[in-house]
């Protein structure tokens, strides 16, 4: 069992909006030794009051079979899935990227800025605020294509991620 | 429009529409409306404890000597927190329990407000699920839902924390309608696919063993029913775990005993060598499993368990069920029945064979001692003079937990209450008072230990109050026994702290207390002692005098695998245990 290859899973949970929920969740995956990469939440129906999670974690096969398990006993949760190894699906994250600097490096930086697509929300004379979505891989390469440019600062969501295909999980 | 209650009237009216008679409690000022509720009204009875702990071990004891749910009712702050300890008991042990706490009015939550604790961040983990209401028209609703979430699926503790200003507030009452929760729906049913090639396995094997555990006894007495059938049917043999003893009865030749670190060498060696393993509601715990990849190398597996989460967490299992043990026992049955199977006689009759052989080797015997009383001798004779469907064992934790194990026999479900998961010391004697409750006319007695026995003796006195006779039987050897065992086993026979100090005279205690007290010191006054005991009316402490060093055979070291026991006749304690095997508990 400890053989098992470790690999990166994205689990997209639904949950009953009610205070607490988050902390359900986190405390589980504290409590049981997991790793969370990344975490994202939001309201996604307001009427039914039903939240998405989107966890980015990485274990074994056994691992991610036991989060999956344990994630669905919890009483607020409504279902549980498996994106990467359950269906195929989309995955985008958003992040911040403050990149100061001048002349040579400036240009460099606004220059690879439009290779990523990345967009301008804020700039000074020796500063950009770039906004740019992907996914998490390219958001990785970007962030350190800009670390000898002048990189400041991030801030990232973590991943959203939603099955291809016309019908909800 | 319905009549406006306030919300310690809608508590008291969800309790009695949830069909709760009696409650475990202690009062303080953030359930005194509660409280005042409970003062004008005589459908339910509470039972006044000495400390919260206290309250939640016999919700615990109520609860599984029933079938029924165990409700709890303690303050804020230090209410909240002493139930701790029983709350997570109770999660270990999947046991059905509402604990209902008070908390500080909502709008002094979060201000450090005077016995302010946070109630649902404390309890989150140690509770199947938590609430903290705060509008007093959700307060019905979630008491029920409480009560559905604690009972279902696998049973656990929920906690309700309801503010003072909320117990005050008017709102409306709503009856329990047929509870469907939003999102939490268990599974009661097995998937047919699964069980058939569950029979198609069972059917075939040549060497096969039921691992039975306490999920029979929370799917009910029909489950044990079921259980016995299937058995009996088969003519294969039976093991059962710490929690699951009564489910089978003992007295049957098929039933191999308890398996497990302290369970029999037939029963290991058993589930060593099978080909095909019959887990029926039981979790793979690591006092059963020992070292994992040594763990019965060569089976198949069947697990019928109703927590996905307990599926492959630490075995990985060929056919997986999940669902109800009566239910799926009953479909099993069913299936196996209409296939019109014949178990191969021959391989079986020779695993037989190889069992007798094993239990040939009389793993439970044990020196007698004419001078000094062998605890395993104590609890012999207490078996054969107390046995009877109105019997109740509790335990506390320790060596004397697992004599009462291997030596009390149990033939019904429902009549033997232990702390497995969490080995809480101070189960025993508030477990005896809950199951009295639940059994008044039952004799019940605690199986203890001198040193647990001193962590909630003061239940003696709840005892006392609501005349429930339980008999506190210590096997006192002057040591933290189990801890002392481990001591000589690992750490060269030094015995750190491990001595009983300054015990109190149990007999003169027992008196304090306005209870009896009776002590044994040699084998021959043991019969006419338990005798006394039996015959008293009120509660007991029985001050059994055993010899002191007694260890506790067989055994399992950690880490080592089942074909590894150390038995009674082995010298003494000097084993190798692996580095890896002294860092696990
Ligand atoms: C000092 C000490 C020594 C111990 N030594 C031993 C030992 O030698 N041998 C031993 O066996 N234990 C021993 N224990 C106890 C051990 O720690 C565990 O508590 C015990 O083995 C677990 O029992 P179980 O597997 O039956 O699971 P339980 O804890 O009873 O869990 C029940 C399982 O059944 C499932 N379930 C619940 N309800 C249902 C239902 N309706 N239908 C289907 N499934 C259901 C649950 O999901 C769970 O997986 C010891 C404890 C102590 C304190
Ligand atoms: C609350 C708690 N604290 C500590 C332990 C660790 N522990 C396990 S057994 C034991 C000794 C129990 O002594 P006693 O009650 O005299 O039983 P004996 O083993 O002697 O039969 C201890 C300290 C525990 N299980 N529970
Ligand atoms: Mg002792």
């Amino acid at each position: 069992m400890s053989e098992q290859a470790t690999a990166t899973h994205t689990i997209s949970v639904l949950v009953d909006n009610e205070a607490g929920v988050l902390a359900r969740v986190i405390g589980l995956f504290s409590g049981r030794g997991y790793n969370i990469d990344s975490l994202t939440v939001a309201e996604v129906d307001q009427s039914a009051h039903m939240s998405r999670i989107t966890i980015v974690t990485s274990g074994t096969p056994q691992v991610i079979e036991q989060i999956k398990a344990q994630l669905g006993r919890l009483v607020p949760v409504h279902r549980v899935v498996d994106l990467t190894v359950e269906c195929e699906s989309v995955e985008r994250e958003l992040a911040l990227v403050k990149v100061s600097g001048k002349g040579e490096a400036r240009v460099e930086a606004l220059r690879l800025s439009e290779a990523f697509r990345a967009r301008v929300v804020d700039a000074t004379p020796e500063s950009f605020v770039f906004e740019i979505t992907g996914n998490s891989e390219k958001i990785d390469a970007f962030i350190e294509l800009m670390t000898p440019l002048g990189l400041q600062e991030a801030s990232r969501t973590g991943a959203a991620a939603l099955a291809r295909g016309p019908e909800p999980m | 429009m319905e009549k406006q209650i306030n919300g310690a009237k809608i508590v008291l009216q969800a309790l009695r529409d949830n069909g709760v008679q009696h409650i475990f409690g202690y009062p303080g000022g953030a359930v005194l409306p509660i409280y005042d509720e409970l003062f004008q009204q005589e459908d339910i009875e509470h039972i006044l404890v000495r400390h919260e702990q206290g309250a939640t071990h016999a919700a615990e004891g109520y609860a599984r000597s029933s079938g029924k749910c165990g409700v709890v009712l303690v303050t804020s702050g230090p209410g909240a927190t002493n139930a701790v300890t029983g709350l997570t008991d109770a999660l270990m042990d999947s046991i059905p329990m509402v604990c209902i706490t008070g908390q500080v009015p909502t709008h002094l939550i979060g201000a450090d407000a005077f016995q302010e604790a946070d109630t649902v961040g404390i309890t989150r983990a140690c509770t199947k699920h938590n609430y903290l209401v705060k509008d007093v028209n959700d307060l019905a609703r979630v008491m029920h839902e409480a009560f559905y979430v604690a009972t279902t699926g696998r049973p656990g503790p929920v906690v309700v924390d309801i503010p003072k200003d909320v117990q005050f507030a008017m709102g409306n009452y709503l009856k329990p309608t047929a509870v469907k929760h939003k999102s939490y729906q268990p599974k009661v049913k097995g998937d047919m696919e699964a069980i058939n090639a569950a029979v198609d396995l069972i059917a075939n094997a040549k060497k096969p063993v039921f691992y039975t555990g306490g999920g029979v006894i929370n799917s009910g007495p029909q489950a044990s029913q079921l259980l016995r059938e299937f058995v009996k049917l088969t003519g294969y043999p039976i093991t059962s775990t710490l929690m699951g003893l009564g489910s089978y009865p003992s007295a049957d030749k098929q039933w191999l005993g308890m398996l497990g670190m302290h369970g029999t060498y037939e029963a290991n060696l058993a589930m060593h060598d099978c080909d095909v393993m019959i887990n029926i509601g039981a979790r793979f715990d690591d006092r059963i499993t020992g070292a994992l990849d040594k763990f019965s190398p060569d089976s198949k597996k069947i697990h019928i368990d109703i927590d996905p989460s307990s599926i492959n967490k630490n075995v990985v299992v060929d056919v997986p069920i999940v669902g109800d043990v009566a239910h799926v026992l009953e479909d099993m049955l069913r299936v196996y029945k209409s296939r019109a199977v014949t178990p191969d006689k021959k391989a079986l009759s020779s695993w037989w064979k190889e069992i007798e052989g094993w239990r040939d080797r009389n793993c439970l015997a044990y020196r007698k001692d004419d001078k000094a009383i062998k605890p395993q001798y104590a609890v012999e004779r207490l078996y054969e003079l107390t046995k009877g469907p109105d019997t109740f064992i509790t335990t506390e934790v320790g060596q004397h937990q697992m004599w009462a194990a291997q030596y009390y026999r149990f033939e019904d479900p429902n009549r033997w209450m232990t702390s497995g998961g969490l080995g809480t010391m101070g189960y025993g004697i508030p477990a005896a008072v809950g199951v009295q409750v639940a059994n008044p006319k039952g004799l019940v007695i605690d199986i203890a230990g001198e040193a647990s026995a001193m962590m909630t003796m003061q239940e003696l006195s709840t005892a006392v109050q609501h005349r429930l006779p339980i008999k506190i039987f210590i096997l006192n050897n002057e040591y933290m026994g189990m801890v002392r065992q481990w001591q000589e086993l690992l750490h060269g026979g030094r015995y750190s702290n491990s001595y009983s100090e300054a015990l109190p005279d149990f007999v003169k205690l027992a008196e304090a207390y306005g209870a009896t007290g009776i002590r044994a010191e040699k084998p021959s006054e043991l019969d006419d002692a338990i005798k006394r005991m039996v015959d008293t009316d009120g509660p007991v402490i029985f001050d059994c005098i055993v010899t002191k060093e007694e260890n506790c055979f067989p055994m399992i070291p950690s880490g080592a695998a089942h074909n590894d026991m150390l038995l009674a006749d082995d010298q003494g304690l000097e084993v190798e245990v692996s580095d890896e095997g002294k860092a696990l508990v």
